[in-house]
């Protein structure tokens, strides 16, 4: 067996390690060995490449991979639970920059060497560069936006659409232009710095409440970048991978899509929150304006003489950090007698599933975690609704408001619950940037302040019941 | 088109259909650790990071070469371990489950 065939049988390896993976990640139980494997699976790859003939001096790679390594090994170490959605957006944006770079250099060595330059290369290295650079600027800005170092309200220029709309056709321009035999690396250059101003553009626009379309978005478009670079160099492990990645970022957006009952391009282009939209939104509950403020103490009774609670967690919640604090009331609640459930939005945080990570961090039991669809014929049957940091997804505009920016979205009807606690900050808006009329509703009372203080004030007073 | 395209884009379409069938199988309570899992698993083009950086071609490439390398090494460590330490916390939990079931039958 030639060094070639070996390092092809270690890439074959590499991808059914993945592939299982993958298939193992389908089970809580077997999740964290699948997650292992695909773990041996990369050092399988790396290894192997680190063996391949053009492969001609290792001081750099290995500068690069300690600088990089030690980076991600500290801040995957160090980061917080609750801060997880923009720890995944940064790590995605430096493989959608490690995509760019690599293309970048490839067309480098390529277009020096004389002779025809096969199509399929060229078309690849223009994908992988563009798709990389947007995901790479893209996912940054996501990133800030995440760790609220840049506002979360959608940030629009002036005529948006025709701008983004702009930037999409220069990038597709100058592709066709390079792709065409124009041989020239400051084109190139150029291309990608446009894409990388697509990428903070697009983003920029979309609000808080996007972000889990957006960061499966990027995924996905990291992944076909990876497969891109692939076609580039004729590895088919890098096909494989990123396609891999490309199809789960795509499924994962449709599935966040259809949750909100709206379109991908809707949430991209739509830039939610803003102008006629936003002022149509407010509800015929905000005309009589009632809100009724509760105390701990009040909402403790109620809890503890409730034969059904429904806890409706939202990204609030992960903000204060309280999921342990509300681990500790329903195990309060549960002492008392009292059925607790949760009910899970599938948008519910700032990533898909974001809630059931934050939940299962404070050992919160699977069976008490429902699904949109199976809570929602029991809130007729639930005393009281416990909405912690929750907004947009228990706002009723969705089901009877047409000119909200949130019709249509299924929600969580706790509003057909007997009674409605909810814990806010206080009265600003969500992410959406709309008022909820269900603050209004006389059977909702508020219970102002961090959530995590207002739990734990919750928890002692049920235990003075 | 060559010989070698065609295989490749074979490979393509069938990782395309491998991933919808595995994906479309993994429940919404792990979308979040499929997200940094998948995350991680992309930063495999590290393998052509290091084969841009260790090919001498040339300074240019070989700076562009070592921060491609610095950039796939983070995706991937990170990546991994973050996704680790999700699942460990989903691990831990059908064990309280057991030790009250076996409770319940004592």
């Amino acid at each position: 067996m030639s060094r070639t065939d070996a390092i092809g049988a270690a890439y074959l390896v590499c991808a059914i390690l993945f592939i299982i993976g993958l298939r193992r990640l389908s089970s809580p139980a077997t999740a964290r060995s699948g997650n292992q494997l695909a773990a041996i699976g990369m050092a399988f790859a790396i290894v192997a490449t680190l063996f391949d003939e053009r492969v001609l001096s290792y001081q750099w790679i290995v500068v690069g991979a300690i600088i990089g390594g030690v980076g991600g090994a500290v801040g995957a170490r160090k980061v917080k639970m609750t801060a997880m959605p923009q720890m995944v957006a940064l790590f995605n944006g430096f493989g959608g920059g490690a995509a760019a770079l690599v293309a970048l250099a490839d067309y480098h060595d390529t277009v020096g060497l004389p002779g025809h330059v096969e199509g399929k290369i060229i078309a690849s290295i223009l994908f992988s560069a563009a798709v990389g650079s947007i995901s790479f600027s893209g996912s940054m800005v996501a990133f800030g936006k995440l760790q609220e170092m840049i506002t979360g309200s959608p940030v629009v220029v002036p005529g948006q659409r025709i701008v983004t709309g702009a930037l999409v056709a220069a990038v597709l321009v100058l592709c066709v232009i390079l792709g065409t035999g124009h041989e020239s690396q400051a084109l190139l250059v150029v291309t990608m710095a446009i894409a990388f101003v697509l990428g903070i553009q697009m983003v920029m626009a979309i609000g808080g409440a996007d972000m889990p379309v957006v960061i499966s978005l990027l995924n996905a478009f990291t992944g076909l970048a990876t497969a891109s670079t692939g076609f580039a160099l004729s590895n088919n492990v890098l096909i494989i991978s990123g396609t891999l990645v490309g199809a789960s970022g795509t499924l994962l957006t449709q599935m966040m899509g259809k949750a909100m009952n709206r379109t991908i391009t809707n949430v991209v282009f739509g830039a939610f929150g803003t102008g006629s939209g936003g002022a149509a939104a407010i509800g015929p509950g905000g005309a009589d304006g009632q809100v009724r403020a509760t105390t701990a103490e009040d909402v403790a009774v109620m809890l503890a003489y409730a034969r059904r609670v429904v806890i409706v967690p939202g990204y609030g919640l992960a903000v204060a950090q309280a999921q342990h604090n509300v681990r500790e009331l329903a195990d309060q609640l549960e002492r008392r007698g009292v059925d607790v459930r949760y009910a899970i939005h599938p948008v519910a945080g700032r990533m898909p599933g974001h809630m059931n990570v934050l939940l299962a961090e404070a050992d919160v039991p699977y069976p008490q975690l429902f699904e949109m669809d199976d809570i929602n014929p029991e809130f007729p049957r639930t005393d009281v609704s416990l909405v912690i940091g929750a907004n947009d997804v228990v706002n009723p505009a969705a089901q009877n408001t047409p000119g909200s920016p949130i019709y249509g979205m299924p929600i969580l009807n706790v509003n057909e619950s007997s009674a409605v606690v909810v814990l806010k900050r206080s009265m600003n808006t969500g992410f959406a940037g709309i008022e909820n009329e269900l603050f209004f509703d006389p059977k909702t009372s508020m219970l102002f302040g961090d959530a995590k203080a207002s739990v734990t004030g919750l928890v002692a007073a049920v235990k003075a019941v | 088109m060559n010989e070698s395209l065609l295989v490749e884009l074979t490979v393509f379409v069938l990782a395309a259909f491998v991933g919808i069938e595995v994906i479309s199988k993994v429940p919404t309570m792990l979308h979040t650790p499929l997200m940094s899992g998948t995350n991680a698993i992309h930063g495999v083009v590290i393998v052509g990071a290091i084969l841009v950086a260790g090919s001498d071609h040339g300074t240019l490439t070989t700076v562009v070469g070592t921060i491609a390398v610095a950039f796939g090494a983070s995706n991937v460590v990170g990546g991994f371990l973050v996704t680790d330490r999700m699942l460990e916390m989903f691990r831990k939990r059908p064990e309280p489950d057991a030790a009250e079931k076996g409770g319940d039958t004592g």
